[in-house]
């Protein structure tokens, strides 16, 4: 946990407290915060700005518009089982468990579909405000230059990738904005896989003459 | 009176939720303000009162929420009910649910508390901020119709109980954060009031909201890392 350097910016995770992100955008930051306590830590406290919110909102006593049912609550509880259990452990992998329950397992149950150049991606299924797709970079190579339209949230999952001037390893998180230029590159010695978000089009499909001349200049 | 039913005090209830302990516990704030008025004047209030009443006050939700979870107890959770369900609703309604979809969903958001009272942290949240989550995901389902993926929730175990002091001072650090609210400039305070009831897309929130965070997120992180360790 004490290794991670690059982290998510307070507009993120107050974004992400008052449930603000397209559930793309989302998806990255759980997964980030899975394994990221300094970042959990940040986020529950704009959450405590949401609960000083919630708490300060003088409800009109006069009006009983904003009554709600304490005996039909009551049933509710009735009908439904106390919960007793612990949450179960996550099955140590690379996927934490928000991740997990979108691919549907770990690494091995990812549907990988090839971009050129050994690279592969899975984009994974959400509402469509915003994208996101796991990326598979094969040691040594670049990541394909995706354009930077928009906010784009990169998170390594798995080996590492560096650019001119920083390494971005396992939970280290890349955000990138429109005027970001820059060629990552797939740090030798493992594959490295990351978690991409972007609210931009996606622009892979169509775009392959292009990547090849990004690769090209490895 | 309430914190000494004899019924209560033979089960778990931890050693921090009785008037006794509470009132036994330095506060923080209390102590500092003392400090410095020395020189002016003493206290109106005798301060081992004062320390106790602003304390229960402090903590009179997480002993409420400790009591449903510990005992099932329903007038603690008609007593929540009454302070924190219009609230959620008239925040539903804020969000933009009409008003039979924010009697529902409310409802749903109370019963939740009731369910998860055993995960609730108070070392690490108000309950104010424990409800405000929850409603927030509900208002994700309902409004947007999306699955909000969230992180892994880390919570005590049935053993050890969160240390008493801890979670005094996080809760006292959440009713300052309250009052921080209030001093804002109107102005500020609507914008964050507008981020927090989903009218802001992601791109017009600003971070800087003005409010003094710092302490809280210090003593989150403190209660993480024991979780952590307590959890390996």
């Amino acid at each position: 946990m004490s290794k991670i350097k690059h982290h998510l910016s307070d507009q993120l995770l107050m974004s992400y407290a008052a449930g603000a992100l397209p559930e793309a955008f989302n998806l990255v930051v759980a997964t980030h915060i899975s394994m990221c306590d300094e970042c959990r830590a940040r986020l529950e406290t704009f959450e405590a700005i949401g609960g000083a919110v919630l708490d300060s909102a003088e409800p009109e006593t006069s009006s009983n518009a904003l009554t709600v049912d304490l005996a039909a609550t009551l049933d509710r509880i009735k009908a439904q089982d106390v919960e007793t259990t612990t949450p179960r452990k996550v099955v140590p992998g690379v996927f934490p468990k928000a991740l997990q329950d979108y691919v549907g397992g770990d690494l091995e149950a990812v549907k990988w579909r090839p971009v050129g150049m050994g690279v592969r991606q899975a984009i994974l299924d959400t509402s469509n405000s915003a994208s996101v797709r796991l990326l598979y970079i094969p040691a040594g190579k670049a990541l394909p230059d995706h354009g930077h339209h928009g906010t784009e949230m990169t998170l390594v999952l798995q080996g590492a990738f560096r650019d001119d001037h920083d390494r971005f390893g396992r939970g280290d998180i890349e955000i990138a904005t429109e005027d970001l230029e820059h060629t990552p590159v797939a740090e030798l010695g493992a594959d490295c896989i990351c978690l991409s978000a972007t609210d931009a089009p996606l622009k892979f499909s169509g775009l392959l003459p292009r990547l090849a001349q990004r690769f090209l200049r490895i | 009176m309430l914190f000494f039913d004899p019924i209560l005090s033979a089960t778990r209830i931890p050693h921090m939720l009785t008037d006794q302990t509470l009132a036994e516990k330095p506060d923080a704030t209390v102590r500092a303000a003392s400090y410095d008025e020395r020189a002016n004047r003493l206290p109106k209030v005798p301060k081992a009162r004062q320390v106790s009443t602003k304390q229960s006050e402090d903590t009179r939700w997480v002993v409420r929420v400790a009591r449903i979870r510990d005992a099932q107890d329903q007038q603690a959770f008609a007593e929540l009910f009454e302070h924190f369900a219009p609230r959620v609703k008239a925040f539903l309604i804020k969000s933009g649910a009409d008003a039979s979809a924010a009697e529902d969903c409310a409802q749903d958001v109370m019963a939740t508390l009731w369910r998860k009272a055993h995960m609730f942290d108070p070392t690490r949240a108000s309950v104010a901020t424990w409800i405000f989550t929850i409603a927030r995901n509900r208002r994700i389902d309902l409004l947007r119709k999306e699955r909000r993926p969230e992180p892994e929730e880390l919570s005590w175990g049935p053993e050890p109980e969160p240390d008493a002091v801890e979670v005094i001072e996080l809760q006292q650090e959440n009713s300052r954060l309250i009052r921080a609210m209030s001093e804002l400039s109107e102005k500020q305070r609507h914008l964050i009031e507008k981020a927090y009831f989903g009218e802001l897309s992601h791109g017009e929130i600003a971070e800087q909201t003005g409010l003094p965070l710092g302490t809280i997120k210090s003593r989150i992180r403190l209660a993480l890392e024991k979780l952590r360790h307590t959890m390996k």
